[in-house]
């Protein structure tokens, strides 16, 4: 704390301080009480049986398949990116690194409009795909490639900038001493990053399960079949079901508690091996 | 060698135990899956039925059947279904949309509304209106809706059977009106009453849960034009004591049908439960369910006497008598450059409280 | 061991390294960005090409279509002025102050993005209703907030929340303070100091924040629909209308709608880069 002759001054100090507290708590902490509020709003009977409903485990299933799908093929392709990124020269780098982050200027409708384009039954690829009879679109694989392409920046860009700033000194060395280049991969290089792997895969997950808008566009809102647990909640909600709804929706608030609280736990314990932006 | 035995052996037993179950598997059929695609309100509806169906199926057959659905506006879901999501049976809003999954997708044929009785409609149900409690805007009957300053919530009718059936109603109802002074009433007047009605819309909504959702939770406009079943539902979750029923002086008999899709039943070899679940619609204890749930039920000699002293009487019209059928309304009316196309301009004011 | 041995095989299009895999990773990397990203963006254009620069121009310019842009961009705007307010308060108390339940409050920034949209949305809807406990506070004055544009604006905040803030954490932190205390020794007051010495060095980052914020808001969906009246003209977001036309199963009026917003988002991108650029000559740091 800066007291003193170059200090703000207390009044001004605690001013802020409450501006900033009111601000956040009024846009931050009472969405999530709200929650939790409303979907204990008739006891915790009525939570737990939203629960028990088929439908609602099912879409809890369906949820955690795409997640289990997405953030390891996008974890594949941050490690790829990275390697090739961090370690090699060459042209049109700053294109590619550009080019990564562009699901995260792209709507999330928009994100789910591409695949219905692409492999809808009037789509680019519709015909090809009901000849191979491969249900796409309103079904599960459209679902987890719409959530590919919205979390798909989110692993690659934790680990680009920190590979980058490691550069190429401990793989040399590790080949000089006669390791293959996977060895190498795997004994020098992902150790070096693992603080930051782990938190993009967080972050990853998070968004993965929680994502809504792309998801609704591609899915056919089969219930029991192709909803996952956002989309559950619009049903809910929709239903006039709203205990079952929030109890639906603060499983997903709890995950983003837990997503929060092993972030700043990262953050905290190794935060100087995270990527250069993360370290505050 | 001693794990090894042991090892076996409990190889042994799990094989043993894997081949029982198995065997047992095989005596009980496979559970099967359903998906039933049907339009908005029919939520609650379908719920109820399903249960009672599958513990039927379960008893007689000894078959698990699972029926999942989806909810969406009518028009919305056969377009869904032409393009490729996967029902064993359709239960939408209007027969005009189970034609066009005919027509565009030829999955299903095109006499399918004579498979079932009464044109494949097991229950049928009416238009209503919607008021705050105490009718502060006086609605009592469809020219009320034209007024200036009546805000009024109707669907989407590019995507909601619903939304079509109200716009057909107010439509007929100025026919009606006018059939003493010509034949079969004057169209250029009803096109100017409902152009006048669509006036006073704020929002389309894409399903009819979605404008009932509209109108008595974000508390827009002053009157919700919507199916009877979704008004007696409103009434029951968000409380008699919020909004009145206004009945009109006419109104459109609503048919909501039914039908398999040929081409998915016998893809996946559901054709025997699918048609079962269908034929279940009609039987007595169905037709309960159906009444129960605010749906006029086809047999009224099955329901709960109760449960149908609830449905209003109204005059009532269907629309192969005002309009020669759902084929020639769709083309006239909802088809691209139809007169909804050139009525609606969207923008009416709003009034929210 | 000669490096010629150790000598991984890099195509021509890398400087040749030590190192191996690059064809693989590289070749990998990009395949897999051009199937899920690329190829798929490209349909879109190509799809609402099939309209002709008339017909997107057409469709972009209806008066729904520009109400509903308008809606997105005007309280996407507001919303964004207020984070970068609001934003760089919170970044100038986290970063120099000390309180109890700070470390709490820093990681609670962070709960937009780690939120579904969806949850925030219904949360939302129900705080700010007529019955909710904020909008239950304004309903004797006659302020209703949700399902109203200020419902929007209140969405697109909670959005653009972190944004701002984190943008600026790291500037803030990594300033120097022996500048302030020159500024200060030089007579200057702590006002003084502060908005003329040390905010000028936080306006690149404040402008990235707001940036992204804003880009972030435009396109959303998810915590926007519950909260909004969806009313064309008054509340209809541009998302929502690319929504209702593909329920329409109007490809070419939803896709013309998508591509001027993906124009719209890369604009913004090309802004935040300049500004970052910026930032780095003039201050050494994004």
């Amino acid at each position: 704390m800066h007291d003193g002759v170059f200090g703000e001054g207390r009044l001004v100090r605690w001013t802020l301080i409450a501006l900033a507290i009111g601000f956040l708590v009024l846009f931050l902490v009472l969405p999530l009480l709200a929650v939790f509020s409303e979907a204990l709003r008739r006891g915790a009977a009525a939570f737990f049986a939203a629960f028990d409903d088929a439908d609602t485990q099912a879409a809890i299933r369906l949820t955690l398949l795409v997640a289990a799908i997405a953030v390891p093929l996008n974890l594949v392709f941050g490690l790829s990116a990275a390697w090739a990124i961090s370690k090699f020269e060459f042209p049109g780098k700053s294109v590619l690194i550009s080019l990564i982050d562009l699901p995260f200027s792209v709507s999330p409708v928009v994100s789910g409009l591409v695949y219905v384009l692409l492999f809808g039954a009037k789509g680019l690829l519709g015909p090809l795909v009901d000849d191979w009879d491969f249900k796409i679109i309103f079904a599960v694989p459209g679902i987890v490639l719409a959530t590919i392409f919205v979390t798909f920046p989110f692993i690659a860009r934790e680990v680009i900038p920190l590979m980058q700033e490691q550069g190429t000194a401990d793989e040399e060395a590790a080949l000089t001493l006669g390791a293959s280049g996977f060895r190498t991969f795997l004994t020098v290089t992902l150790p070096n990053v693992r603080w930051a792997l782990l938190y993009g895969v967080l972050l990853c997950n998070a968004r993965a399960m929680g994502e809504f808008g792309a998801v609704s566009v591609v899915s056919g809102h089969i219930r029991g079949l192709t909803n996952t647990m956002p989309l559950q909640v619009e049903i809910l909600y929709n239903e006039y079901n709203f205990v079952a709804a929030f109890a639906v929706a603060s499983l997903l608030a709890g995950l983003a508690l837990v997503t929060l609280g092993a972030k700043s736990l990262l953050e905290w314990r190794h935060g100087d091996a995270l990527s250069p932006a993360r370290r505050h | 060698m001693s794990n090894r035995r042991s090892f076996l052996s409990a190889l042994a037993i799990a094989a043993g135990i894997m081949g029982a179950a198995a065997f047992a598997r095989a005596q009980t059929p496979p559970d099967v899956v359903l998906t039933n695609v049907s339009y908005d309100p029919t939520r609650e509806l379908y719920r109820a039925l399903n249960d009672a169906f599958a513990k039927q199926w379960q008893a007689n057959t000894g078959q698990k059947v699972t029926i999942r659905t989806s909810h969406g506006g009518s028009g919305k879901q056969a377009r869904s279904v032409i393009d490729g999501l996967e029902a064993d049976v359709v239960t939408l809003a209007l027969a005009g949309d189970i034609d066009a999954i005919a027509r565009e997708s030829k999955r299903l044929p095109a006499n399918w509304q004579s498979r079932l009785p009464n044109n494949a409609s097991p229950y049928t149900s009416t238009i209503v209106f919607v008021v705050r409690k105490g009718n502060p805007k006086a609605i009592r009957d469809w020219p009320d809706l034209a007024k200036e300053g009546v805000s009024v919530v109707t669907p989407n009718p590019k995507t909601s059977g619903g939304a079509r059936w109200n716009y057909l109603a107010a439509w007929a109802y100025e026919l009606d009106r006018t059939r003493s002074e010509k034949e079969g009433g004057d169209p250029a007047t009803a096109r100017k009453f409902v152009e006048a009605v669509y006036r006073n819309v704020p929002v389309l909504d894409s399903g009819a849960r979605g404008s009932t959702t509209t109108f008595a939770q974000r508390a827009v406009g002053d009157v919700l034009v919507a199916w009877e079943n979704e008004a007696f539902l409103a009434l029951q979750e968000f409380g008699a004591d919020k909004f009145e029923i206004v009945v009109p002086s006419f109104s459109i008999l609503a048919e909501p049908p039914v039908s398999l899709v040929d081409a998915v039943v016998d893809k996946r070899g559901t054709r025997k439960v699918a048609e079962a679940y269908l034929d279940f619609l009609y039987t007595p204890a169905a037709q309960k369910i159906i009444a129960r749930n605010f749906y006029r039920p086809i047999k009224p000699e099955a329901a709960d006497p109760a449960d149908l002293a609830r449905f209003p009487k109204i005059r009532l019209v269907t629309i192969d008598q005002a309009f020669g059928g759902w084929t020639k309304a769709q083309a006239e009316h909802f088809a691209d450059g139809g007169t909804f196309d050139q009525i609606y301009k969207p923008g009416g004011k709003a009034v929210t409280r | 061991m000669s490096t010629a041995v150790l000598r991984g095989w890099t195509p021509s299009l890398a400087k040749p390294s030590v190192l191996p895999g690059f064809g693989i990773t590289f070749g990998f990397a990009v395949s897999y960005l051009s199937l899920i990203v690329l190829i798929p963006l490209a349909v879109l254009v190509w799809r609402a090409s099939a309209l002709g620069i008339d017909g997107i121009w057409q469709v972009a310019t209806t008066p729904r279509v520009l109400a509903a842009l308008r809606v997105s961009f005007f309280i996407s705007a507001a919303a964004a002025l207020v984070n970068v307010v609001f934003g760089a308060i919170v970044a100038w108390v986290l970063v120099r102050y000390d309180f109890p339940g700070k470390r709490i409050l820093d990681a609670a920034v962070d709960l937009p993005f780690a939120l579904p949209t969806a949850v925030a949305g219904i949360a939302l809807a129900a705080l700010y209703a007529t019955n909710g406990w904020i909008g239950a506070l304004f309903a004797p004055w006659g302020i209703k907030i949700a399902f109203t544009p200020l419902g929007i604006f209140i969405a697109l905040v909670f959005i653009g929340l972190p944004f701002v803030v984190r943008t600026v954490q790291p500037v803030l932190q990594d300033f120097e303070r022996e500048v302030e205390e020159a500024s200060a020794t030089l007579g200057a007051g702590r006002g003084q100091t502060v908005f003329r010495v040390v905010l000028p060095a936080l306006v690149p980052a404040l402008l990235t924040g707001g940036a992204l914020a804003f880009a972030r808001a435009v396109g959303e969906y998810g915590s926007v629909i519950f909260i909004a009246g969806n009313m064309p003209f008054v509340s209809e977001i541009a998302p929502l209308l690319i929504v209702t036309r593909l329920e329409e199963f109007d490809y070419a009026g939803a896709s013309a709608i998508a591509t001027v917003m993906l124009v719209i988002s890369f604009a913004a991108l090309l802004v935040i880069n300049s500004i970052q650029a910026f930032g780095r000559r003039r201050f050494g740091h994004a």
